[in-house]
């Protein structure tokens, strides 16, 4: 087990954007998916979160908004304790946390304006973000200033479902700056994209994250992915953190014999 | 090869005792039921004269009372257009409270499907003797019909295409805190709108059909016109009547068929 001291350099005195204690959780009758698992992130922080499959990351990722329930241990994200919110407390949380899918899970039938005015959603409740087309005049403005950070203005009117797999993704990506996040979670934001288009919706969230001054927690399994983007790289496995290393001082070789043997490395 | 030990499996499997006693009960239903309702070949050819002799007196059709009839059959139109439209909106959030994952509380979504399921499965003439007595002969009795055989049809099918749409942006909304109406409104809404459409041309093709059988029990409309025209003998007034009617079917049928063409 490879365990380090995260850099806390960069946010000295300041609380940490998630801190995870004890996480115990086991779907049905299977093997126990995190069996007191700990886990933390500094704000500002990138940390990549690597495993074999079915080593709990995107579990983890899930748990921390609670799409997924887990059975003990304590989530804190942002100052808030996640098992204990309900109703609009669960939800204002959720709106300071953005979420990148690994399959963009946008609106397919709606333009890539509409679904990026949807990440206003987190801020406003009424129909003023339902669609682009009731959608008042400086959300609108916002959305097109959200897709011109990923690269898309110009195809704001286009449907989603006639855009390529990198750019749908580009437009998540866009949805979630519209909601203007504190954290941002991406579980494999690029497994479902070529090497190319990988590459670049990776370089493009590490960049508007870093610029926006966001954490960034992000799941992969390009290990070269893992050492570029991310301050940390966390590597789960029996049910815990089995890894834990500042990114700069791992290799992309002793990061792959991760996957091998989780316990040895 | 490890298959080459293995005997290939039979084409059919040979049924259970149960199931072959299932099969022998529901074919001597099959043929009781025929025995019970009376059908003989020889009742078919007795009818064969008087079908021969009725569609003789409807042709050529009569034509003189075509503007009192295309009338009616425009009230017709208008009552299905109107008792679908009626119909159409109630459905939406009966739907939205029957689907499962949207439905507010478990309660809720228990009493939207069974009052889908009490429209839906009450026969339209029924209703239609209902609203008779309730609101009395003509149009109004017709309309309330059509949009409770429109809410016991779409309602179901509403509540199908909501549910079965994909759950990716729902998961998302929820991810960044939106609210459920806005769940449904952005995500669920626009990604069961094909299907939506789809039903709701079903729904006016149905209802125009419905609509005409409507008139014979006092529901308004060009059915009451082809029941007069049948009770005195008017057989050519009456395959006017019927002519008129299939027309406006095949009608409501091909622009529906190319609407869904075009918006799907």
């Amino acid at each position: 087990m490879l365990i380090a001291s995260p850099n806390m350099d960069d946010c000295a005195g300041s609380p940490r954007a998630v801190s995870v204690s004890g996480l115990r959780k086991r779907f049905g009758s299977g093997p126990a998916v995190f069996d007191g698992l700990d886990f933390s992130a500094n704000h500002r922080e990138a940390v990549a979160v690597i495993g074999a499959n079915g080593t709990g990351k995107s579990t983890l990722m899930r748990s921390l908004v609670r799409l997924t329930e887990v059975e003990d241990g304590q989530i804190d994200v942002l100052g808030e304790m996640v098992r204990t919110l309900s109703g609009s407390r669960l939800r204002r949380l959720r709106s300071r946390v953005g979420f990148v899918f690994q399959k963009h899970n946008l609106v397919l039938r709606l333009s890539a304006l509409s679904n990026v005015i949807h990440g206003a959603q987190a801020r406003h409740s009424g129909p003023q973000a339902w669609a682009q087309w009731c959608a008042p005049a400086s959300l609108r403005e916002e959305a097109m200033h959200c897709l011109s950070k990923v690269g898309l203005a110009d195809r704001a009117a286009q449907r989603v479902d006639s855009l390529s797999g990198g750019q749908s993704q580009r437009v998540a990506i866009a949805r979630m700056l519209m909601q203007r996040p504190e954290l941002v979670i991406a579980d494999e934001p690029v497994a479902s994209l070529d090497p190319k288009a990988g590459a670049e919706v990776m370089e493009l969230l590490f960049k508007l994250t870093r610029e926006a001054g966001l954490t960034l927690l992000f799941v992969s399994h390009h290990m070269e992915h893992a050492q570029t983007y991310a301050d940390r790289i966390v590597g789960l496995g029996n049910g815990k953190v089995m890894m834990d290393v500042p990114s700069r001082n791992a290799q992309v070789h002793e990061l792959k014999d991760f996957f091998l043997e989780p316990a040895a490395a | 090869m490890t298959t080459a030990n293995q005997p290939v499996p039979p084409r059919f499997a040979y049924p259970g005792a149960l199931s072959f006693a299932s099969g022998v009960a529901a074919l001597a239903f099959i043929i009781w039921s025929f025995q019970s309702s009376g059908m003989s070949l020889a009742q078919f050819e007795r009818g064969l004269p008087a079908l021969a002799r009725v569609f003789g007196q409807m042709f050529p059709p009569d034509i003189s009372d075509l503007p009192r009839i295309l009338k009616s059959l425009l009230t017709t139109f208008q009552m299905a257009v109107a008792g679908v439209v009626l119909g159409l909106v109630l459905s939406l959030p009966i739907a939205i409270l029957a689907a499962e994952g949207l439905s507010p509380h478990p309660v809720l979504r228990h009493a939207a499907r069974a009052l889908i399921a009490l429209f839906r499965t009450v026969p339209d003439l029924v209703w239609a003797l209902i609203f008779v007595i309730t609101v009395g002969l003509g149009s109004p009795a017709g309309i309330l019909t059509i949009m409770v055989d429109t809410i016991g049809f779409a309602g179901r099918f509403f509540a199908s295409a909501m549910e079965e749409t994909d759950k990716g942006p729902r998961e998302a909304l929820t991810a960044i805190g939106a609210r459920p109406f806005g769940i449904v409104f952005s995500a669920v809404l626009p990604d069961a709108f094909p299907s939506f459409i789809a039903t709701s041309l079903f729904c006016l093709e149905k209802a125009v059909r419905a609509s005409v059988v409507l008139g014979l029990v006092g529901a308004g409309g060009i059915g009451v016109e082809l029941k007069v025209a049948f009770d005195l003998f008017e057989y050519d007034v009456a395959a006017t009547i019927i002519i008129l009617i299939f027309l406006l079917v095949l009608c409501v049928e091909q622009t529906g068929a190319w609407l869904r063409r075009r918006i799907l």
